[in-house]
């Protein structure tokens, strides 16, 4: 909602005319002497933002250079790119980063729309509402690892409740956790339960700043439920759109416990054949459980790279539609 | 970026002792070399898992043996979890315990790489008495190449096979353990009475002869003259004769539909002992009791234990060893070597069904003679103290645990998608790569 009036938003520093009788000192100076009870109060954030992220941020960067095991983290050998080219040509890499990917889709898609519908929903007066929107945000507060773990018993092969359920209704038993797309859909489906409510409040709270005329006169315009939600509701929920799109990619290239805890076991393979190992896995599996931290930081460091090409083609994608509109 | 603060302490340190040596005159060296063992002591133990020694009472008896020492155990769940803070307190060079367990999966990875940060007890005055009343194999896993030896021995996991004695006698098989001991003498005999097993009419519906191949490759590979590593301890699984022996009992049992292709240790694979859903699994002595809580109350007399197809074997174990940064390094390896004295072992092995490393141990009435009552009586300590006194020692490595993963993961995909065995030795070995390249 904060983005909703992005826009809106002043100019976060706004210049204050220097006082006409003072000295003509550098200008620059001045400012800084003036605000120094301001920077102060801000230094303690960013001494612990140095500390950290920035640091381990640049720490990372300069182990993913080097041959580091976890014994001898300081004893390793400068091997320039090496394990980067090393991780590009790695079916590993690849076959975690299609997994991200498809994953990645199977859980934002779905969970988004559901999330603007249930927002929808919501946003009529109905009985109970508040209570409707706390259970919404009960899978939010439930912690990955027991969601996980009561996930993947439901989908267990021998013994879940969903095979059984598939078998009194006259259908096979799927081995979920076995198969590549079933396993996908599952953590899939772990994904959603959580995050829909979240992403559907989010939604909710932006659509109750859209001014009620504009809903009138669409009426009066003779615009029907699903005329006024396609043509007043999406265009002003734009910028929340775009803010949930972004942060729910970002978690789905870091998606790391559900697939760790889905197969019981705390395994970093991500199944028998890596057929649901994330990026976020893959790097845990290489620092933690292969202890080959430059590996590791090279692919934090690929993480991070993709990261930042998504937000920026979504940037691109935002600023080029909203001078469209214009 | 570390070296220069490093550096700098190093220094600051080295300074510091020079004041105080200078300071304090020549009388310090004298009070130095003499060592008070009466002084009072704070031994840290820092342990993984449950050893156990504080449940069977050990500690307290060592306290009241000795009124001058306090042991504090910090203990971390999972072994993995210690293995990653152990690590990095060893690359740190500090943070270590006086005391700290090693197991199995990472004795190697000590014995190749940080051999120069524990203290040795062969130089101690009785190492050698101490070191026969060890199983040999188990002394040398922790010695390096140069007669090191960096930790005394806890537990040790020889191995037999553990079997459903109502599903056996269900598929008209025997029941008797000697004769099945017989009947698979190899694992070729053991593969046909899977067979058999499967074949029969009137075996229990949806239940397997094995849990997963997994339960054959790991206990076969350590049979051969060679497992994971080559003799250096340098990974070398393609050419062991132990891999290669592992994998084609295992596989062929995986491809012929012999096992319920579970994943050791999944949540299905603990469903399934209550449910039957599997006849055999080759079980470490420290397994029974894992079965037992697994499998439950209503399942006693169900079980019962014959001898492992193929010979000895062993999974599991652990070691207990003295960093040198150790604060009193004389009462830590006494403690070491009192935890791990045979009358300690067969008291952790009455308490808490830990089998002992210790030969003497072994052959201890108490041991020898033990017999379980949740497995129908079978004479475990006989049993578990046959296959412990027959293990050869095969050269371990560093990634002896990520390796076994990588072998029983694709066996799993034979098992349950139909892999071809070759096809899924070549991701074996990629996996392996991936592993053992860094």
């Amino acid at each position: 909602m904060t983005l909703a009036s992005d826009s809106r938003r002043p100019a976060l520093i706004v210049e204050t005319p220097a006082p006409r009788n003072g000295p003509a000192a550098p200008r620059r100076r001045t400012r800084l002497t003036r605000n120094r009870w301001g920077y102060a109060y801000v230094a303690p954030f960013f001494l612990v933002f140095a500390a950290f992220s920035l640091y381990p941020f640049l720490y990372t960067a300069w182990v993913s250079l080097h041959q580091v095991n976890l014994s001898n983290l300081d004893g390793g050998t400068w091997v320039g790119l090496d394990n980067y080219t090393k991780l590009l040509h790695s079916q590993f890499f690849w076959n975690a980063a299609r997994n991200t990917l498809t994953i990645g889709i199977l859980s934002t898609v779905p969970q988004l729309c559901m999330a603007l519908g249930l927002a929808h929903l919501l946003n009529y007066e109905l009985r109970g509402r508040t209570f409707l929107r706390v259970v919404m945000l009960m899978p939010y507060a439930t912690s990955i690892a027991a969601a996980t773990l009561v996930f993947a018993q439901l989908f267990g092969r021998d013994y879940g409740l969903i095979n059984s359920l598939l078998e009194v209704v006259g259908l096979p038993r799927i081995d979920w956790e076995g198969g590549t797309w079933t396993s996908q859909l599952a953590i899939s489906a772990i994904v959603t339960w959580r995050w829909t409510g979240y992403n559907a409040l989010i939604y909710l709270a932006a659509m109750q700043s859209i001014p009620g005329e504009l809903y009138e006169a669409a009426e009066i315009d003779g615009a029907s439920r699903w005329k006024q939600f396609l043509h007043v509701t999406i265009p002003s929920l734009r910028p929340t759109i775009l803010f949930t799109v972004v942060v729910s990619t970002i978690g789905a290239v870091q998606l790391f416990g559900e697939p760790l805890l889905f197969g019981g076991r705390g395994t970093t393979t991500g199944g028998t054949s890596g057929q649901y190992q994330t990026l976020g896995l893959l790097m845990y599996q290489q620092g933690w459980s292969n202890f080959h931290i430059g590996q590791a930081a090279a692919t934090a460091w690929a993480m991070f790279l993709i990261i930042v090409l998504i937000v920026g083609i979504n940037a691109l994608v935002g600023r080029l539609r909203s001078r469209n509109d214009r | 970026m570390f070296h220069s603060t490093k550096g700098r302490a190093a220094v600051g340190s080295a300074l510091a002792a020079v004041l105080l040596t200078a300071g304090c005159g020549g009388s310090d060296a004298s009070s130095e070399t003499a060592y008070d063992p009466n002084a009072p002591v704070t031994i840290d133990v820092g342990l993984f898992g449950t050893f156990g020694y504080k449940e069977a009472g050990l500690y307290d008896e060592y306290m009241s043996l000795h009124p001058n020492v306090t042991i504090k155990e910090t203990s971390v769940e999972q072994s993995a979890d210690y293995y990653k803070a152990l690590q990095t307190r060893l690359a740190a060079g500090s943070g270590l315990a006086d005391v700290q367990g090693i197991e199995i999966g990472f004795v190697a990875d000590i014995v190749q790489n940080h051999a120069d940060q524990f203290e040795d007890f062969s130089k101690t005055e009785n190492a050698a008495a101490v070191k026969d009343t060890f199983y040999d194999w188990k002394y040398q896993e922790a010695t390096t190449a140069d007669g090191t030896v960096l930790g005394l021995g806890t537990d040790a996991g020889p191995q037999a096979m553990c079997f459903r004695k109502d599903l056996f006698q269900q598929a008209g098989l025997p029941t008797d353990r000697a004769q099945l001991g017989q009947l698979w003498s190899t694992w070729d005999g053991y593969l046909d009475v899977a067979r058999q097993y499967e074949a029969s009419p009137t075996k229990q519906a949806d239940s397997a002869f094995l849990d997963s191949p997994g339960s054959i490759f790991s206990s076969a590979v350590y049979q051969g003259d060679l497992a994971f590593d080559d003799k250096d301890g340098n990974p070398a699984p393609d050419t062991s004769d132990g891999v290669r022996s592992a994998w084609g009992y295992a596989s062929k049992a995986a491809a012929e539909g012999l096992t319920a292709g579970l994943s050791q240790f999944g949540d299905e694979w603990n469903s399934a002992f209550a449910n039957g859903g599997f006849a055999t699994i080759s079980c470490p002595a420290w397994m029974l009791g894992y079965i037992d809580s697994q499998a439950g109350p209503e399942n006693a007399g169900t079980w019962d234990v014959a001898p492992l197809p193929g010979g000895a074997s062993n999974w599991g174990g652990s070691w207990l060893g003295v960093p040198t940064a150790a604060e009193d390094k004389q009462a830590a390896m006494a403690l070491v070597e009192w935890l791990t004295a045979p009358e300690q072992q067969v008291k952790m092995f009455t308490e808490e069904q830990h089998f002992p490393s210790s030969s003497v141990a072994a052959e201890d009435p108490a041991v020898a003679g033990a017999t379980s009552e949740y497995f129908s009586g079978a004479p475990i300590g006989q049993l578990f103290g046959d296959s412990a006194a027959k293990i050869k020692r095969t050269p371990i490595g560093p990634y002896d645990t990520q390796m076994t993963q990588a072998f029983t993961t694709a066996l799993t995909n034979v098992a349950t998608k139909g892999q071809s065995p070759d096809a899924a030795w070549d991701d074996a070995l990629a996996n392996v790569e991936q592993v053992t390249g860094g």
